[in-house]
């Protein structure tokens, strides 16, 4: 191994040396969505939606290790190695797994992490991260041409784009659009709400619902009396952890008692990755979210009466 | 005056002891990490030997050159910058609790960071998508110098520069760029927020020879202008008039110590993030061994700060592998302690 030894005399100098992964053992590169693999698969999912989609595509046998936000189902990060937070990989640790590939959502990284584990002959595959039912379809898709599984994955992007459709047609039904306060968490009785540009934005629009917290931009601590302007008609809470919000600890702040929706009871609890993770079971939390806001239209949902 | 010899020798096997630590630790964090490999094929790589198995060995080769050495020398190249600036900048201002963030390094770095980090996609979309490698590190390495320059340039008058304004306006400009951060967090998303929080914890991972080959650079005036600096230095401590009279050209001193130490410390932060502690408890821990003499203090603390940070750098990438952790927490958590067991046992002949 004459290169190697040159190689490293010539790292020593300081220099980046792109020619060394030319080395790396050829087998190892994987075609991308090739169903006959020389050698079984073992992916490196990062991102909390690859997870998913990969566990709904029936195929967790193929992942090796997860990202620690791949939080559904529960079950991945207790039978997978846990790689650290999606944006804090680590190369060494990636590589350690013996990945044939890593499925990166778009945010993953950091880049030269991601790179250098490119660099050592594992193919990385960065996936556009759009927070649409369009966008869900093509993750899905995607994700299932690179475990193998094309057909399973157009036929769980139909089913989802059918939901979709079907959520679309019941949100046609809305009459007058509700307005809805989405709190994230509560900090000493100030809550942490999404406003514009975020995913609970996003999934209250297709849920029918309109965001009351529109004025503020991002994730922001709303003020009380920021609060009674918002006036929200529904208020959408994330139930998840030790720090549970519950009804009873929402009405309690003299600000959200006085709200519409504290004084019709519509204080929902929802389980957060449910709502906010788009990926494939994000249709059935829109099309929850949209009938718990609106129960009359309940009865003319068709898929309610298949179930 | 009789102890003059028993420290000398003492400063000797002080300074070989560190030499050997450093080594030791260099060979560790060789031969550890999250994938296993074997001390023989770690032999073999390194001097470029014919491999005894061929099972995975173009893997374990790229891990080792590609990986684990371009961090092992970045690490030591910061810990030696963070440690040896602190002793200096303690020296320069005569107060134990200076570090390199006084001359607005690490507040000027941590801005720019934000900046970057939150405004960077948003305004400057070209220049953060075709520089994804080097826009963070550059922009932070220019907020530090910009720091540092404007500190001096209030700090100083009519051609003398006055360390107890600099040190004051230091406060005040790390309390703005503080405050500028802050702004920055509000408006950030949770991933923006999420990377600032990384950021400020610290971490050599993704380091490359190319990132070596930009900090290094950068380190080794610092490290070469050590005898320079410690004739100075030790002046210093006799109070800066007393060093004038001793022949020492003063201001030229603070000018060259606070710019070889921007530059050395502003590429470290660029490239690592915000380590903090090494750079005030490193020295400080010599102080306790071989006395306040900037002659040995300085290489000293240069030999340890960078055994402490590659070592800390072990424990960062293995304790929770294949996941890694922020160096920053390891650095305070181990180092923190001890150092205040240190303060619990020290000898009356000690003096900060």
């Amino acid at each position: 191994m004459k290169i190697v030894s040159l190689s490293a005399l010539v790292t020593l100098l300081g220099v980046s040396l792109a020619s060394l992964p030319a080395i790396g053992d050829p087998g190892k590169a994987n075609e991308s969505g090739s169903l006959h693999a020389s050698q079984p698969q073992r992916i490196i999912a990062a991102g909390g939606v690859v997870t998913e989609i990969v566990y709904a595509l029936r195929r967790a046998d193929v992942l090796v290790g997860v990202d620690s936000t791949s939080t559904y189902p529960a079950s991945a990060l207790k039978e997978k190695a846990n790689v650290g937070y999606v944006r804090a990989l680590s190369s060494e640790g990636l590589l350690s797994l013996n990945p044939t590939s890593v499925i990166a959502i778009e945010s993953a990284g950091p880049p030269d992490i991601l790179k250098a584990v490119e660099d050592a002959g594992v193919q990385v595959s960065h996936l556009p991260d759009v927070a649409t039912p369009a966008g869900i379809s093509a993750k899905i898709k995607e994700v299932a041409k690179l475990v193998g599984e094309p057909v399973k994955g157009a036929a769980l992007a139909a089913e989802t784009d059918k939901q979709f459709a079907a959520l679309s047609a019941l949100r046609s039904k809305i009459e007058k659009p509700r307005r809805a306060l989405f709190i994230l968490s509560f900090m000493n009785g100030r809550a942490m709400v999404g406003g514009r540009d975020t995913s609970a934005d996003g999934i209250l629009t297709l849920a029918g619902l309109q965001n009351a917290a529109s004025t503020l931009n991002g994730w922001k601590p709303i003020s009380d009396e920021a609060l009674f302007d918002a006036a929200p008609d529904i208020i959408i809470a994330m139930g998840h952890g030790p720090q549970d919000v519950t009804v009873n600890s929402i009405l309690a702040v003299p600000a959200f008692a006085a709200t519409p929706a504290a004084k019709s009871k519509s204080i929902f609890i929802f389980d957060g990755g449910y709502l906010l993770g788009f990926g494939p079971r994000t249709s059935s939390a829109a099309r929850d979210l949209l009938l718990a806001a609106y129960p009359k239209l309940a009865g003319q949902d068709k898929r309610s009466d298949l179930q | 005056m009789h102890q003059i010899p028993q420290v000398a020798y003492r400063r000797s096997i002080v300074l070989m002891a560190l030499c050997v630590l450093l080594v030791l630790i260099a060979v560790a964090a060789i031969s550890l990490g999250s994938i296993s490999i074997a001390p023989k094929r770690v032999f073999e790589v390194l001097f470029g030997m014919e491999p005894s198995g061929q099972i995975d060995f173009a893997r374990d080769a790229l891990v080792i050159t590609q990986i684990r050495l371009p961090r092992l020398i970045l690490g030591a190249a910061v810990g030696a910058a963070l440690a040896a600036s602190g002793a200096v900048m303690q020296g320069l201002f005569r107060n134990p609790l200076a570090d390199p963030g006084l001359i607005g390094v690490s507040s000027g770095a941590g801005f720019a960071a934000a900046v970057a980090i939150v405004l960077g996609g948003r305004f400057l979309p070209d220049a953060a998508t075709k520089l994804p490698f080097a826009f963070l590190p550059m922009a932070a390495f220019v907020g530090a110098l910009m720091s540092t320059l404007i500190l001096y340039v209030v700090a100083s008058r009519g051609g003398r520069t006055s360390m107890a304004i600099m040190l004051l306006a230091g406060i005040a400009f790390a309390a703005l760029a503080g405050a500028g951060t802050g702004w920055l967090a509000y408006i950030s998303d949770d991933r923006q927020l999420r990377d600032l929080t990384f950021w400020s914890m610290g971490s050599l991972g993704g380091a490359t020879w190319s990132k070596v080959a930009v900090v290094v650079p950068m380190v080794l005036p610092t490290l070469i202008a050590v005898p320079f600096l410690a004739r100075g230095l030790n002046a210093m401590a006799l109070g800066e008039a007393e060093a004038f009279h001793l022949g020492i050209s003063v201001d030229r001193l603070k000018t060259g110590a606070i710019l070889l130490v921007s530059i050395a410390v502003g590429a470290a932060v660029a490239c690592s993030g915000l380590i903090g502690f090494v750079g005030i408890i490193v020295p400080h821990l010599l102080r306790l061994s071989v006395g306040a003499n900037y002659r040995f203090l300085l290489p000293a603390s240069a030999l340890l700060g960078a055994s402490l940070l590659v070592g800390a750098d072990i424990c960062a990438r293995t304790i929770v592998a294949p996941s890694e952790l922020p160096i920053g927490i390891i650095t305070a958590t181990f180092g923190a302690p001890f150092f205040i067991w240190l303060l619990l046992r020290r000898g009356p002949e000690f003096a900060v």
